[in-house]
């Protein structure tokens, strides 16, 4: 078999292999970035180098020596527009809010693209935007400019929405997998694969329960008190979304060059969620989260940390799942509840159900 | 989770593997027929708690797996049927044929959709009635009553759009191939659940009555898996092979005779073409004349030029008879990844390859 397709696949977009080998081979490599090649969530943008300098100014400004931003951008292409527990809007504002949160900044402003099939309701897109505005409120940001296009009957699937952020990063702030040390703990802040599985309930009709909801939720207020709490405890921060918490503790492995190890049995996830995962034949720790963080602390500051995530509303199930080592390098190896230990790796595409 | 926590407690695991060890003295391979048990044996890690003398060596279960190469370019060529649509179960799109696979094919402008049951399949038909939906029926016993039902679904409501291309096969046919061929050492077999819910325990009484073999049913949960092995153990040990039930619980040895009495009233058992076996008489299901209006392959007759060898150095063949551990083929991890895969036993998650792969075991 070819060694590359041809042609776009669907699975190049599932957040798994396929979609890092896409990115390295066309984007990073054209784009020739230093800034791109690091792929953290957010771009951080200093004035240390010439990046921020301000135009016709011989020197920076006074006083912001200290400024980073983070800038990042997704978009978001969910079919139904609607989910229990959110819709396309609230999902694009919590994206990138959440993925400029988890790079230690202050999410502040956001940007927001529609691409609008012709034809779709205007009731729709009203709702879509009361629904936006609302989740913006929540998280404190403001949506500052945006951009519409309608397209043909068929060129779109009803609604695409691309939103773009930029925050500040709090001072001496530097998150990254590079990071992380042998010994440090991994804590998330709740149960995984809530939203993949209502997305994917909603969207096939099936009912596993009415209970079954998205976990999509702004980020950055839990993680502004984790940081208060413990400015020194936090090697490095990712909200897991495509690809789940696997694909995620993955990246970290690869990049830091160290041994993850997790515990089965201390991974949240909602009855519910396992019940329709094990119906379909698919693994919780690879489906898609929006509301969920995984934190490398150091050891000594995990208690704290979890204390901190367990007094706020969204980290209220959050558990110590695992530890980072110098054994295995480059791999995830989970623990079994039966005691035994495998190497759970990220996966090529998108999880398929089982046929028997 | 109620049904399914109670059959992976580990204080009752630990006993069973107790149990095991103490009863096993000889060196015993047993084979687990279906995929499915050998994607569970390696997400519960199984394989590493049991005793050295006992050790576990996966069949040719995997209906992706052992669909030929011929079928799936002929699978390929229907998706360009034009106006077509294909439906198909998940991990197919995945499958290399000899001219690509179904996801190359979508990804060329053939409309090629994942379904969850072939209801899905029904659904897509009854919307859009001006189209061929041709649904690709792959599976052994436990879903061909499924695409049986939907066609007699699709007689009932005259939906004329409704096509099926079958490539389904039957499990003891390729079980009794593999002892015949007597390519591996086999001291029992592990039979597969959701297979025998249907067919019936029975189904398996050929094992010991004419090869000697013991064989017993499981489901897939770790204390059914390990209780099938205690079973299995304990007949080798004793040298009285019968066929056992570890999967009580929705097994029984008459099987489900509704779903037998449907499948067969629309298939009708015929010569199938396995991947890595060959042509097997009397181990596939074909359509039954009265339905040949729904037979995607006798309604669109497409032209497929007879496939090439398997690729070079892949091992798909004998790791599906069995033969070999996906580990002792030449390119396992080194060029052949679920990322590139070269055979079939790699792309699906039921495949060998594939579970040997992701599920690669540590040493404690």
């Amino acid at each position: 078999m070819k060694d590359q397709s041809p042609t776009i696949l669907l699975a190049h977009g599932s957040g798994g292999q396929l979609s890092h080998e896409l990115v390295e081979r066309v984007f990073v490599r054209h784009f020739d970035s230093s800034i791109l090649a690091e792929l953290n969530d957010a771009a951080i943008i200093g004035f240390e180098s010439s990046e921020l300098q301000v135009p016709g100014s011989t020197n920076p400004q006074p006083g912001t020596d200290n400024l980073k931003l983070a800038f990042t951008t997704d978009s978001y292409v969910i079919q139904p527009l609607f989910f229990p527990g959110g819709d396309i809007g609230k999902l694009a504002v919590c994206g990138t809010v959440n993925d400029l949160a988890v790079s230690g900044a202050e999410p502040r402003y956001l940007s927001a693209g529609f691409i609008i099939e012709e034809g779709l309701p205007l009731e729709t897109l009203e709702r879509i935007a009361v629904s936006m505005a609302e989740t913006a409120r929540v998280a404190g940001v403001q949506i500052v400019t945006g951009d519409t296009k309608v397209v043909d009957h068929g060129a779109a699937d009803g609604l695409f929405i691309n939103t773009a952020g930029v925050g500040v990063l709090r001072a001496g702030m530097h998150l990254s997998p590079s990071n992380l040390r042998p010994g440090d703990l991994l804590l998330i802040n709740g149960t995984v694969g809530d939203h993949g599985m209502a997305v994917m309930m909603q969207r096939e009709g099936l009912e596993f329960g009415s209970s079954l909801l998205s976990d999509c939720a702004p980020l950055n207020g839990l993680i502004a008190e984790l940081l208060a709490a413990c400015p020194d405890a936090v090697r490095c921060m990712r909200d897991p979304t495509r690809g789940g918490l696997v694909t995620t503790l993955n990246e970290w492995a690869m990049s830091a060059r160290m041994g993850i190890e997790v515990e089965e049995t201390a991974i949240p996830v909602r009855e519910e969620v396992r019940a329709a995962c094990e119906v379909l034949g698919l693994d919780p720790l690879y489906v898609a989260n929006e509301g969920k963080v995984i934190i490398a602390v150091v050891p000594q500051a995990a208690e704290e940390a979890l204390a901190v995530l367990r007094a706020h509303p969204l980290g209220r199930e959050a558990a110590l799942i695992g530890q980072v080592t110098d054994e295995h390098p480059g791999r995830v190896v989970l623990r079994t509840p039966l005691g035994a230990r495998r190497v759970v790796e990220m996966l090529v595409g998108a999880q398929l159900p089982r046929i028997c | 989770m109620k049904y399914v926590d109670e059959f992976r407690d580990p204080a009752l695991a630990r006993r069973l593997l107790e149990d095991i060890a103490r009863r096993s003295t000889r060196p015993v391979q047993f084979m687990e027929f279906c995929g499915g048990h050998t994607h569970a044996i390696f997400k519960f890690g199984l394989r590493q708690l049991l005793p050295p003398t006992v050790r576990l060596s996966s069949g040719p279960g995997c209906p992706v797996c052992v669909t030929s190469a011929g079928d799936l370019d002929r699978a390929v060529a229907l998706a360009d049927v034009p106006g077509a649509i294909l439906t198909t179960f998940g991990d197919m799109v995945r499958v290399p044929g000899s001219r690509g696979s179904l996801q190359e094919a979508r990804s060329q402008g053939a409309d090629v959709r994942v379904v969850y049951s072939t209801l899905d399949a029904l659904q897509i038909a009854r919307q859009n009635p001006d189209r061929p939906v041709i649904f690709l029926g792959v599976g052994f016993e436990t879903t061909a009553p499924t695409v049986a039902a939907a066609i007699l679904q699709a007689e009932a409501e005259n939906l004329a759009n409704f096509y099926v291309f079958s490539v389904h096969k039957l499990t003891p046919p390729a079980t009794r191939a593999i002892l015949d061929a007597g390519e591996v050492r086999l001291d029992g077999i592990i039979g597969p659940g959701h297979v025998t819910t249907i067919i019936g325990a029975d189904a398996w009484r050929f094992l010991p009555g004419e090869y000697g073999m013991p064989c017993v049913v499981a489901g897939f949960e770790p204390l059914d898996i390990l209780r099938a092995v205690d079973m299995l153990v304990q007949m080798a040990e004793e040298g009285k092979p019968a066929v056992g039930n570890a999967y009580g619980r929705t097994v029984r040895a008459e099987g489900n005779r509704i779903a037998l009495e449907m499948m067969y009233r629309v298939f009708e058992v015929s010569v199938a073409d396995w991947r890595g076996f060959g042509p097997i008489p009397a181990s596939g299901l074909a359509l039954r004349e009265e339905y040949a209006h729904r037979d995607a392959t006798r309604v669109f007759p497409v032209e497929v030029v007879p496939p090439a060898a398997e690729p070079k150095g892949c091992r798909c063949g004998e790791v599906l008879r069995g033969v070999v551990e996906p580990t002792e083929c030449p390119l396992f991890r080194r060029v052949c990844s679920p990322r590139t895969p070269v055979g079939p036993c790699m792309v699906s998650a039921e495949g060998a390859c594939a579970a040997y792969y992701q599920y690669g075991e540590v040493s404690p």
